[in-house]
């Protein structure tokens, strides 16, 4: 009796121990996939920045800035060892990366920045105009704070949008994922 | 003290550490992983009309291993942002979390403009099992 006792225990707690089942993707996933807004902006490679040109390519689309010491180094990071990680088959994920400061981020500036994670990072610069766009069209906030030497820092949404090869807006990384995560991500999306 | 007086204490008491026996050990689950909630339609034109009502709640509690994705769909004719992303009218975002931590996220269909999730970790020992069902029956009873 003792013993059917102990085994009936011991498989409920098996049961209860066990491993969720793990999700589809790590990102959050958007449904029905809808176009990925197109961007007007100027890429830093000296090109028209056009979302349209990289089908075939997973895009990774960020908002950031050359002068932010906080999220957009670890984001850059975390992509080019993301990137670095998928081996051969980075050459089918494309960053994008564009400044929520066009104030100070030109394109000559902002290539320099993304050069030192990745040389294939391209920015996306533009006119206040043109970024203010860019970023309604994401729902990117972006909060200026100016200190007392006038110098000033931007707090900004950071997030990673992932558009797939067909140019679908497929899903959303929040700040603070792993470079496996997106690895993890990016290896599915590859292969559909 | 008598045999049948005995018996009116020993019953409630097995029954009662039984019950707590079958709360610490039996595995908990929920019907769906996913935690939904609508924005619904006409959120974006009640808002702009001053009307504060709050249509989702401020803090939202996840379980790892249970109901550990964020399901959000945007039933109203405006897009919507919520925390990392925008939803498109008709959209849904499914959020699933790994790690237990609390999470602040921007959400335009916030009064506040600001949502919590409170993700908490498995209900992995027989004490915490025991909390999280205590917790489930409460907060459905004040439903």
């Amino acid at each position: 009796m003792i013993r059917r006792l102990a085994l009936l225990l011991l498989l409920s707690s098996g049961v209860a121990f066990a491993a969720p089942e793990p999700a589809a993707l790590k990102a959050g996933v958007l449904s029905p996939v809808m176009a990925a807004p197109e961007l007007k902006l100027q890429g830093t490679d000296g090109k028209a920045l056009n979302l349209a040109s990289y089908r075939g390519k997973v895009v990774l689309l960020a908002f950031g800035f050359s002068s932010c010491g906080e999220v957009c180094p670890i984001t850059l990071a975390t992509l080019a060892g993301a990137r670095k990680k998928l081996g051969a088959d980075a050459a089918n994920v494309q960053v994008v990366y564009v400044t929520v400061d066009p104030e100070r981020d030109d394109a000559a500036r902002m290539k320099k920045y993304l050069a030192a994670f990745d040389a294939t990072f391209v920015g996306g610069v533009g006119s206040r105009a043109e970024i203010d766009a860019a970023q309604k069209s994401y729902g990117i906030s972006s909060t200026k704070k100016v200190y007392a030497d006038g110098n000033y820092t931007i707090g900004h949404s950071s997030s990673i949008y992932i558009i797939d090869r067909a140019g679908g807006l497929r899903a959303v990384m929040p700040y603070g994922h792993t470079v496996d995560d997106f690895v993890h991500d990016l290896k599915i999306l590859l292969r559909t | 003290m008598s045999g049948k007086r005995r018996l009116w204490i020993a019953v409630p008491l097995v029954a009662a550490l039984a019950a707590l026996g079958w709360a610490g050990f039996a595995p908990v689950s929920v019907p769906s992983r996913d935690e939904l909630f609508e924005i619904p339609k006409g959120t974006y034109a009640r808002r702009m009309a001053g009307d504060k009502v709050e249509i989702l709640p401020s803090k939202v509690r996840l379980t790892i291993g249970l109901n550990d994705v964020l399901l959000l769909r945007n039933l109203d004719d405006v897009p919507q942002v919520f925390g990392p992303s925008i939803m498109m009218p008709g959209q849904s975002l499914s959020l699933p979390f790994e790690k237990a931590a609390e999470y602040q996220f921007a959400c335009t269909a916030h009064a506040s403009g600001q949502m919590t999730v409170l993700v908490e970790p498995y209900p992995a020992m027989p004490w915490s099992k025991i909390r999280w069902r205590v917790r489930e029956w409460w907060e459905n009873k004040s439903k």
